[in-house]
């Protein structure tokens, strides 16, 4: 480790931030609906999903060799240009989960690498055809595969159930749920920590750190495991909610089917040799399992901005790499300066989502009347902003997507069949 | 460019079919379970029946779990 250049330890610092923005977005996948659904209280489902992605992430040997998939050319990549592309997929991932939207975060990085390989050897580092089989049919395809099994199975489930008492049967769709969340967890685990674990490693050996092919160290393994459990752990509640609340209602069937959808497609995904983002599976799996109940809703404006994002993803990430690199092709000073507009930004972020928290106590309340006033949400009035302030600051957020944030102005679904 | 519509194909039927028999298999045995908590307050044989294909489900069920494990880490 003697030889690790200060540029080398910006890098790798910059992948574990990553790693943990990672992590923090992508617990909505596992645990959104187990969480809107009251399978596992929220606290307790996110420390799961935390246990999960570092066992994950100590689970398997195949650490990702290439970290774009041949998206871009990495013989000539530098440290620069990942430091670049990491800058690019982490103001991503901060800037959707501020206002709450789900997206790819292997979309982020890929689109981060794409636009700091285009500033730093032209565009012809790029595989354009590449992009489109990897990235662009894996978006559109992803959520209406999830979609439609969890639609089918939601179906399915209420059809075999009907004649059930929900009583008796409530027990038995907590532990499906849980389960099926349980192997989301690991999978993510296992591919999006050996994903930074990928791109340490190519920092390393781009820095002539590591011999090129070498296996990642140990330090490495367990940076990247720990990175990711904590952004897990700490909980993306502003994605939780929109996925579990703000997309569509779901009840403890649905959950179980739309949980269960999500794992069969990202595990027949991976082993199949066609991968689909976690991101975009889960999201299609909870709209399909929202239609697949008699008098069940989609969001449609909720979808819609989600949409949006999954297609601005790449280009955002790429631009804001781009200019990474651009600034840090200039030396020593623009990496300093990026370091500082990389800092900078997640401060002024951070600062933006203090104005209106979510967290653990308020994950499942999104419309006014969600439930009697308790002894937390009578606390939690006191102390914060009351709902019709707080939706209103979320609008002011929301300058460029113009789209309430809650769904309080949507009609209020259909009691359960 | 190449597009795999094999690969693609294969990952949408297997999810599909995975899914909706996983979810079916699952529904049978927890509704089979409530069932036998009903059918064993009037008494009856039915209630072991119910309760030996509810486990058989949940069998069936834990059975694939452990194959996804398998998936994942190896």
């Amino acid at each position: 480790m003697e030889h690790i250049t200060l540029l080398l330890a910006i890098v790798i610092v910059t992948a574990l931030v990553f790693d943990f923005t990672n992590g923090f977005h992508d617990t909505a996948n596992a645990m959104a609906t187990t969480i809107s659904t009251g399978a596992l209280k929220p606290k307790t489902a996110v420390a799961m999903s935390a246990v999960l992605n570092l066992v994950g992430a100590f689970l398997s040997v195949e650490v990702a060799k290439t970290i774009s998939s041949g998206i871009v050319t990495e013989e000539g990549i530098t440290p620069e240009v990942i430091f670049a592309a990491l800058v690019g997929a982490i103001l991503w991932n901060l800037l959707t989960w501020l206002i709450g939207l789900p997206s790819s975060s292997s979309h982020a990085l890929m689109g981060g690498l794409i636009g700091a390989t285009i500033a730093s050897v032209g565009v012809s580092g790029v595989n354009g055809g590449t992009v489109v089989t990897k990235v662009l049919i894996p978006a559109i395809a992803a959520p209406l595969v999830a979609g439609l099994a969890a639609y089918l199975a939601s179906r399915l489930t209420y059809r075999i159930g009907r004649n059930a008492d929900p009583k008796a049967t409530a027990k038995g769709y907590r532990a499906g749920q849980i389960t099926s969340a349980g192997l989301v967890s690991l999978a993510h685990g296992t591919n999006d920590a050996q994903k930074t674990m990928g791109i340490i490693t190519l920092a390393l050996v781009a820095g002539g750190v590591l011999a090129p092919g070498s296996n990642p160290p140990m330090w490495v393994i367990m940076s990247a495991g720990i990175a990711i459990a904590l952004g897990t752990y700490l909980g993306g509640w502003r994605i939780i909610r929109t996925m579990g609340k703000g997309l569509t209602d779901l009840q403890p069937q649905q959950g179980f089917a739309a949980q269960t959808s999500a794992a069969s497609v990202i595990l027949a995904s991976s082993n199949l040799g066609f991968s689909l983002s976690t991101t975009h599976s889960c999201s299609g799996a909870v709209m399909g399992a929202g239609l697949g109940r008699k008098g069940g809703v989609v969001r449609w404006s909720t979808a819609t901005r989600m949409f949006v994002a999954w297609g601005l993803t790449l280009p955002a990430a790429g631009l804001v790499a781009a200019g990474s690199e651009f600034v840090t092709k200039q030396g020593d000073w623009g990496v300093a300066a990026v370091a500082a507009f990389l800092i900078g930004s997640c401060v002024a972020i951070w600062f933006i989502s203090r104005r209106q928290v979510v967290d653990h106590t308020n994950v499942n309340d999104v419309e006014a009347e969600a439930e009697p006033a308790g002894v937390v949400t009578t606390a939690m009035a006191a102390v914060t902003v009351p709902p019709t302030a707080a939706a209103l600051a979320a609008d002011d957020l929301k300058t460029t997507i113009p789209a309430p944030a809650g769904s309080s102005a949507e009609p209020v679904s259909p009691a359960a069949v | 460019m190449k597009i795999d519509w094999a690969a693609l194909g294969s990952v949408f039927g297997v999810s599909l079919v995975v899914t909706v028999a996983l979810v079916g298999l699952f529904t049978l045995g927890i509704v089979a379970l409530s069932k036998q908590e009903s059918a064993s307050a009037q008494g009856g044989g039915s209630a072991v029946a119910a309760r030996t294909g509810a486990y058989a489900c949940f069998a069936l069920c834990a059975a694939a779990v452990a194959y996804g494990i398998y998936l994942i880490v190896v």
